[in-house]
C-alpha cells in the first residue's frame, strides 16, 4: 500500500516548518558558534576550532556520567515499557473506571519537575517521609542521602512513578484506536489472548510504542530537574548524569565554550541512538505486518 | 476470575501511584515545622493556611493564571499546526518526507541548558520577552513536533480507503477532513491535546527564561518557596496540588474521545 506521491503535500507541511525552524535553528546556530570560540571578554572573542570537543572528548568524568546515563536510561526503558503496555492492558475498557484511571495516570504527570524532586525528598525522608520510614520499619536501613545504590534505587522509583503513565496513557490510546473487527476476527478463528496481543494489538500498538520509546528514552537522557533537586547529582558522583554534569560545566566554570562543545556531542548521541530505535522500530513493525 | 486478578493488580498499582499525591496533600494541609518534626500519617492539626495563602496572594494566583494562559495559547497552536502536517505525512510521500518528518523530533533531543542564553538573545531582539506569546512559541519547538508525531501514528491507524471513498463522493480535502477525518482520530487528537498541555505546563526552563514578571509561570512563583529560612515545605507541596487541578481537567474533558476510539461504524 504505497504512499500517494504528491509534492503538493509540502503546503501541508510549512506552518509546521515555520513554527519549528524559528526557534530551531538560530538558537542552535549559536551554540555551535560558541562552541569553536574562546570569549575573552564581552565582544572579544578568539576561533580555537576544534579544540573545546577535544577537551570535551578527553574529559573521564564526563565519560563516566555518560555510562551513568545509559545504565540509568536502559534501566527506565526496560521497566517503564512492559509496565506501561501492561497497564493499558488491564485497564478499564467501558464505564465509570475509564475516566477514573485515566484521571489518576496523569496526576505524577502533570506536577512541575522541581516540585516533584522536592516531594520525594520529604517522601523517602527516613524521619518524616512516609516511604523512607516504612523502608526502615522494615528493618532495611535506607538513606538516599548516603548510598549510591539507594539514591539510585530513589531516583528509579521516582522516574517510574513519574514517566511510566505516559507510556500507559499512549498505549491505551493505541489499544482503543484498534477497530473492533479485529477482535471479531480474532475470536472467530478461536485466536488465543497471547496472540490476539502479538498480532494484533502490538502491531497496530507500533505507532504510538514507538513514540512512547523515543519520549522515554530522549526525555531520561536529558533528566536534569528531578535527581538536581533530589540527590543533586550525589552521594559523590553516584547520580551525576550528563545533564547535572553539563550545568555544573556551564555555570560552574562560566565556560560557555566547553559546555556548547558538550551541549553538541550530547546532542548528537540522543539524536544518533533515537535514529536506530526509530529504524529498528520501522523494520520490527514491517516484519509483523501481514 | 482472571479479570478480577487484573482489576486487583491494576487497583495496588493505582495505590501506589496515589501514594506520593497522598504525601503532597497530607504536606500542603500541615504547617512547615510540623511538616519537619513529625511524622504523621494524616495532618493531625489540619490547616489551610497555605492554600489561603497563594489565593489571596497576587504574585501566586496570576503565576497560575499566565501559566493557563501560555500552555492554552501553545496547545492551539500545536494542534492546528500539526493536524494538516500529520495528515501529509501518514498520506502523501514527497520530496524529503522522511527526512523533515524526523528532523522534526530532534528538536527535542537537544540538552536545554546552553541553548537558553540564544534563545532569551533571540526573543529580546524580536521584542517579545515577557510576553506569553514568546512562552508559547518557544514551547512550539518541542510540542509541534511531539503532536506531529502522535497524530501521524494514529492517521496511519485508519485505513486510506477511507479518504478514497469520500474523495470519489465528491468531499473536497478540506472538507473531507474536518468533517470525516478529524471525528475518526478524535481519540488521538484528545491524547495529544492532552500532552501538549502537560509539556508545555510542566516545562519551566524557557518558560521561566523567556519572562520577567507580568508572563511568569506558576512554576518560577514555586521558587519563592526557598528563602533565608529554608524551604517552605507545606506551601510548595499547595502549590503543588493545585497545579495538578487544570491538566486533570483538560484529561477529563479528553476522556471520552480517549476511551471511546475508532467507530468505523460512523462513516
Amino acid at each position: 500500500m504505497g504512499k500517494w506521491e504528491n509534492n503538493k503535500a509540502w503546503f501541508l507541511v510549512v506552518p509546521v516548518l515555520v513554527f519549528v525552524a524559528f526557534s530551531a535553528i538560530i538558537p542552535l546556530m549559536t551554540v555551535v558558534n560558541y562552541s569553536v570560540q574562546d570569549i575573552l571578554a564581552p565582544g572579544q572573542t578568539v576561533f580555537v576550532g576544534t579544540e573545546w570537543f577535544k577537551k570535551v572528548v578527553h574529559d573521564y568524568r564526563l565519560h563516566d556520567a555518560l555510562w551513568r546515563q545509559f545504565l540509568f536510561s536502559g534501566l527506565v526503558l526496560l521497566i517503564e515499557m512492559p509496565l506501561g503496555i501492561l497497564i493499558a492492558l488491564a485497564m478499564p475498557k467501558k464505564g465509570w473506571g475509564v475516566s477514573f484511571s485515566l484521571v489518576v495516570l496523569a496526576l505524577p504527570l502533570l506536577i512541575p519537575w522541581n516540585t516533584i524532586g522536592s516531594i520525594w525528598i520529604i517522601f523517602t525522608r527516613p524521619d518524616i517521609g512516609l516511604f523512607g520510614a516504612a523502608i526502615n520499619k522494615l528493618g532495611i536501613p535506607f538513606d538516599h542521602t548516603r548510598t549510591a545504590l539507594d539514591a539510585w534505587i530513589t531516583l528509579m522509583l521516582m522516574e517510574v512513578w513519574h514517566w511510566t503513565p505516559l507510556v500507559a496513557l499512549l498505549a491505551y490510546a493505541g489499544l482503543r484506536a484498534i477497530p473492533e473487527m479485529y477482535y471479531q476476527a480474532a475470536k472467530i478463528d478461536g485466536a488465543s489472548a497471547w496472540s490476539t496481543f502479538f498480532y494484533i494489538q502490538l502491531p497496530k500498538m507500533r505507532g504510538v510504542l514507538t513514540i512512547a520509546l523515543l519520549l522515554r528514552f530522549m526525555d531520561s537522557f536529558l533528566i536534569y530537574a528531578e535527581p538536581f533537586v533530589l540527590t543533586g547529582g550525589g552521594p559523590g558522583d553516584a547520580t551525576t548524569f550528563l545533564s547535572i554534569y553539563l550545568v555544573k560545566i556551564a555555570t560552574g566554570q562560566f565556560d560557555v565554550g566547553p559546555a556548547a562543545a558538550f551541549s553538541l556531542i550530547y546532542f548528537l548521541i540522543v539524536l544518533l541512538l533515537c535514529f536506530v530505535f526509530y529504524q529498528v522500530l520501522q523494520n520490527v513493525g514491517k516484519g509483523a505486518k501481514v | 476470575m482472571k479479570g478480577n486478578k487484573k482489576m486487583i493488580a491494576l487497583g495496588i498499582y493505582f495505590i501506589l501511584l496515589f501514594l506520593p499525591i497522598y504525601w503532597m496533600l497530607n504536606m500542603s494541609l500541615r504547617s512547615n515545622a510540623d511538616i519537619l518534626s513529625t511524622l504523621t500519617l494524616y495532618p493531625a492539626d489540619p490547616t489551610l493556611k497555605n492554600y489561603i495563602k497563594i489565593f489571596t496572594d497576587s504574585d501566586w494566583y496570576s503565576g497560575f493564571i499566565n501559566s493557563i494562559i501560555y500552555v492554552t495559547m501553545n496547545t492551539m497552536i500545536s494542534l492546528t499546526v500539526a493536524l494538516p502536517a500529520a495528515y501529509a505525512f501518514s498520506r502523501y510521500s514527497f520530496l524529503g518526507d522522511k527526512q523533515i518528518f524526523f528532523w522534526l523530533l530532534t528538536n527535542r533531543m537537544a540538552p536545554a541548558a546552553v541553548f537558553v542564553l540564544p534563545f532569551f538573545e533571540l526573543y529580546s531582539a524580536i521584542g517579545l520577552i515577557d510576553t506569553y506569546l514568546a512562552v508559547a512559541l518557544a514551547q512550539c519547538l518541542f510540542n509541534v513536533p511531539l503532536a506531529v508525531w502522535i497524530l501521524e501514528g494514529f492517521m496511519s491507524g485508519v485505513p486510506r480507503e477511507i479518504d478514497e471513498t469520500a474523495f470519489i463522493d465528491g468531499y473536497s480535502l478540506p472538507r473531507f477532513f474536518v468533517t470525516i477525518f478529524i471525528p475518526l482520530i478524535r481519540a488521538g487528537v484528545g491524547v495529544t491535546a492532552f500532552f501538549c498541555f502537560m509539556f508545555s505546563w510542566v516545562e519551566l526552563l524557557f518558560a521561566r527564561t523567556l519572562t520577567v514578571t507580568s508572563a511568569k509561570p506558576i512554576g518560577a512563583v514555586m521558587t519563592r518557596t526557598i528563602s533565608a529560612t529554608g524551604l517552605d515545605w507545606g506551601l510548595m507541596a499547595a502549590a503543588g496540588v493545585l497545579t495538578i487541578v487544570p491538566g486533570a481537567l483538560v484529561i477529563w474533558f479528553v476522556r471520552n474521545y480517549m476511551a471511546k476510539g475508532f467507530a468505523l461504524g460512523r462513516v
